[in-house]
């Protein structure tokens, strides 16, 4: 029986990268000197389910370049090394480079990279250094006994010891997870092995449960380890067995290798155990689905003897020959209590259902009757919109999810420009919509970004304006209304608004006379190639960025903001709908259809005074609006519905905002507002000028979402420059 | 071994009827066959994209086969027919609905037996289709669906 593994491919690669991130995480929690044995168990434990995922499923590039981060942590976690600052370095290096591995698995690219070998040739320096002699070694009760990875000093007798193990499982292993085959790979790793099956309590097929575990195992091992080592691998399942491990022999021999790791030298020693063979062999999923389906009788013991590596053999090359899924689609994991509320939520549904169904199937239906009938509709809208609330809710995760990247970032930018800096987080546990999180991601890292090269001052800058010498940068998200606020505060020197106002009388942005406020000199910072750097770093100041961060929220229907007092800091706030699913809009009437102006770009709504109305050279009419010039778009001839209404006095205007600009499109007239569920019209159609999207009515029809910009762009118009309207070409062309 | 291994060269066709010709597609390719029902126009589209309509929740656009082959346009009645059609294109599954004057049969056809489409015609409305073959005295002209729908 052969399972393709591919399908759990996805599974093994999201939670890969969940395990990446803890380590991360609990890297920085890490001080140089200082080693605690939990944070250093979470990062070991994290990076060892990805050796061992990545060994299943047959990724040896992961799973042997895990094996050396691993190496290091364990000699950290035996106190057999100190932990020093470069270490954390290579471990997050490490970190990255297992990512974009992972990422190449997603892509169907090869995952052996560059990185990964340097990187492994660095671990392998650092293990081949004599390792610290920190007093408390791990060997003191093991004799003469080396720990493995002191091999490396040379001209070092090796002992190999020689185990004779009996591992007796009690029924209930598999239940609590454990797989024994896992235990004999990792045996297989620390030398020759030769497991040997119990099977006579096995009972009649009759009486035999498909769950409980039968065997015991005689286990032969050839290895350079210790006892404590070989126990270690049982440590899972030392409650629910009974394990005895004998020593029957030990030779001392002459090292051969010298200056080399210890999984090398292994290697050398037991040329019929390569690694392939130990991390090829099917674990988790594969072998689990296996236990349950030949009832619990696993591969090694279907032969009575034999070493896992011919078992797994045929596996692991079909591992291989499986072609690679492509992962297009991607996952949410979500909290079984979200679940369970909207199973509850179905259930309450399927009885208001039933309810109106008797209502219905009842032959004398009368007045009396109605109250009933009402009632049991007033219950389904009820459900129905708590049914979509939840829904809308799976999508929603903390933004834990966004922020949890940044203290890296901080890290790494800080170290870079030699501040120091404190990243504080609040409200991590907000949430959000997963598309909107994917896209809010990036702009954010632009704001840190900015905030600690150009808002923090330098430390001996701080010192000098009586500030704490650490940088204070604080990410702070929060609900408001049906909006998520994001804050990035820094207490750095502020915004220099008599800098931001030079540079824009110069660019040609505003006069000297315009006489704008210091907060609308600040705003100007996001206006396309704008920077007020002196230098241009690598981190930020080449002048893009600022506007495509607000180009990029603003996609989102989202706005950003900038406050700023000198001396004491600035603050950018970010503004995003909860969720892009759902969208508030104005219906209106263009002839025959009805479309959708979203709500949050429509600034007014007015019938057209057409002494107020020029006609600007090729047929583009402007209205004066106040002390604007607003171009008119009519909706009809965009979109090219000859049977509406033609004239200006007959419709209204609405008139939008996007990018800035402001335009009045004329539609025939104003219908309701209401929330929409935005539809895809991409999906089976195609992208449609001037359309954003569909959505379907309460009438079941489907009308179609208006995209002002698209609009704009459509028309031909340019935006209106500010000394006086420029237009690219005549609307007349353009439609 | 495998059941379907004898008559693997029998492929199953829907037919309808367009201008008093037979069409053929693929019948795996079809999800349902509904009535005609009103549209929401998309602006700006071809002539032969009909607009959207609403399937249970998702937008599908609806194609006019008359008019992408270019043959004259008959007013909508009840008895018009939009089929719900699965097809890939560009790498991607849509779903879209074709409008045919009428649902013919349901044929098992030797695709090998088809003959190419005689090189005389549109050369556009050539590449759609697959082939011609005879069924019983009667010709039907196998679509490609894919070609067809590619919009």
């Amino acid at each position: 029986m052969s399972i393709d593994l591919s399908q759990f491919y996805e599974v093994f690669i999201d939670e890969s990268f969940e395990g990446l991130e803890t380590m991360e995480a609990e890297l920085l929690n890490l001080q140089p000197g200082e080693v605690e044995s939990e944070i250093i168990n979470n990062i070991f434990r994290a990076a060892h389910s990805i050796k061992g995922g990545s060994g299943t499923f047959g990724f040896n590039a992961i799973a042997e370049f895990t094996h050396e981060i691993e190496t290091l942590l364990d000699q950290i976690r035996n106190g057999e090394r100190e932990l020093e600052a470069n270490h954390i370095d290579l471990m997050l290096k490490s970190i990255d480079c297992l990512r974009d591995m992972l990422r190449a698995i997603q892509n169907d690219e090869p995952q052996e990279s560059e990185d990964a070998k340097q990187l492994t040739a660095q671990f392998q320096a650092i293990l081949a250094e004599q390792a610290a002699p920190s007093g408390a070694s791990s060997d003191s009760e093991t004799e003469e006994g080396e720990p493995s990875q002191a091999v490396s000093a040379p001209a070092v007798t090796k002992v190999t010891n020689i185990f004779d193990i009996n591992f007796t499982p009690e029924p209930h292993l598999f239940k609590t997870g454990n797989e024994p085959l896992f235990i004999f790979d990792d045996l297989a790793e620390f030398g020759e092995l030769e497991v040997v099956a119990n099977v006579q309590s096995i009972p009649e097929l009759a009486e035999l449960v498909a769950e409980d575990c039968y065997f015991s195992w005689n286990i032969t091992l050839d290895t350079t380890q210790t006892e404590e080592e070989v126990l270690r691998v049982f440590e899972w399942v030392e409650d629910d067995a009974k394990i005895e491990v004998k020593l029957v022999a030990q030779f001392e021999e002459e090292a051969e290798e010298v200056n080399d790791s210890d999984k090398e030298t292994t290697k050398a020693e037991t040329p019929t155990q390569d690694n392939e063979v130990a991390k090829d062999s099917p674990k988790s999923e594969a072998s689990v689905a296996k236990a349950d389906d030949d009832g619990a009788v696993t591969p090694p013991t279907a032969q009575n003897t034999s070493t896992p590596k011919n078992e797994f053999r045929p596996v692991a090359g079909k591992t291989k020959a499986t072609e690679k899924s492509k992962s297009d689609s991607s996952s949410i994991r979500v909290g079984t209590d979200k679940v369970d509320s909207l199973i509850n939520m179905v259930g309450e549904l399927v009885i208001t259902q039933a309810m109106l169904n008797e209502l219905g199937e009842d032959e004398q239906f009368d007045h009396s009757k109605l109250t009933a009938l009402r009632e049991g509709l007033a219950q389904l809208a009820h459900n129905t919109r708590d049914l979509q609330e939840s829904v809308m809710r799976i999508r929603m995760l903390p933004i834990s999810f966004v922020f949890s990247r940044f203290p890296r970032l901080v890290r790494d930018i800080s170290q870079k420009l030699d501040k120091q800096v404190e990243l504080t987080l609040i409200g991590e546990g907000t949430e959000l919509d997963k598309t909107v999180m994917e896209k809010i991601s990036d702009p954010m890292v632009h704001l840190i970004r900015n905030s600690l090269d150009h808002g923090l001052e330098t430390t001996s800058e701080r010192i000098a304006a009586g500030k704490d010498e650490t940088g204070n940068v604080t990410l702070n998200a929060y609900h408001q209304g049906g909006n998520i606020v994001i804050e990035i505060i820094d207490d750095g020197r502020g915004l220099n608004t008599e800098k931001i106002k030079q540079k824009a009388i110069a660019n040609g942005l505003i006069e000297e006379t315009d006489g704008l406020s210091d907060q609308e000199i600040n705003e100007l910072i996001f206006q396309p190639g704008f920077s007020t750097a002196d230098q241009v770093s690598d981190i930020s100041g080449r002048g893009v960025g600022m506007d495509v961060v607000k180009r990029n929220i603003n996609a989102l229907n989202g706005t950003v903001e900038v406050a700023s007092e000198p001396g004491v800091g600035s603050t950018f706030t970010i503004r995003l709908p909860l969720t892009l699913a759902i969208l508030d809009g104005q219906l209106v009437k263009v002839g025959d259809n009805i479309y959708i102006i979203p709500l949050v770009s429509i600034v007014e709504s007015l019938q057209v005074d057409m002494n107020k109305v020029n006609s600007v050279g090729g047929g583009v009419d402007v209205l004066r609006l106040r002390e604007e010039y607003i171009p008119i778009l009519r909706l009809h001839e965009l979109f090219n519905h000859p049977e509406a209404c033609q004239s200006l006095q007959d419709g209204l205007l609405v008139v939008v905002e996007s990018d800035n600009e402001k335009v009045g499109l004329l539609v025939d007239d104003l219908l309701a507002q209401q929330q929409f569920v935005i539809k895809s019209l991409e999906a089976n159609y195609k992208k449609v000028d001037g359309i954003s999207g569909a959505t379907i009515l309460g009438s079941g029809s489907i009308s179609l979402i208006v995209d002002i910009s698209g609009l704009v762009k459509m028309a031909g118009l340019k935006k209106p420059g500010q000394a006086g309207l420029d237009f690219a070409k005549p609307l007349s062309e353009a439609v | 071994m495998n059941p379907e291994h004898e008559n693997a060269d029998l492929v199953q066709y829907l037919t309808f009827m367009m201008d008093d010709e037979e069409y053929g597609i693929e019948i795996l390719a079809v999800q349902e066959i509904r009535g005609w029902e009103t549209t929401t126009v998309i602006p700006n589209s071809e002539d032969y994209v009909k607009g959207v309509i609403n399937l249970r929740g998702t937008v599908v656009p609806v194609i006019d086969l008359r008019l992408r082959f270019k043959l004259p346009h008959v007013e909508y009645n009840e008895l018009t027919v939009v089929i719900i059609v699965k097809v890939e294109v560009d790498g991607h599954d849509k779903i879209m609905g074709i409008v045919v004057d009428a649902v013919s049969d349901v044929y098992n056809i030797e695709k090998q037996q088809a003959k190419k489409a005689p090189e005389i015609g549109d050369a556009e409305n050539r590449a759609y289709i697959e082939g011609l073959i005879n069924v019983g005295d009667k010709m039907v002209v196998l679509l490609d669906l894919e070609k067809v729908l590619a919009i």
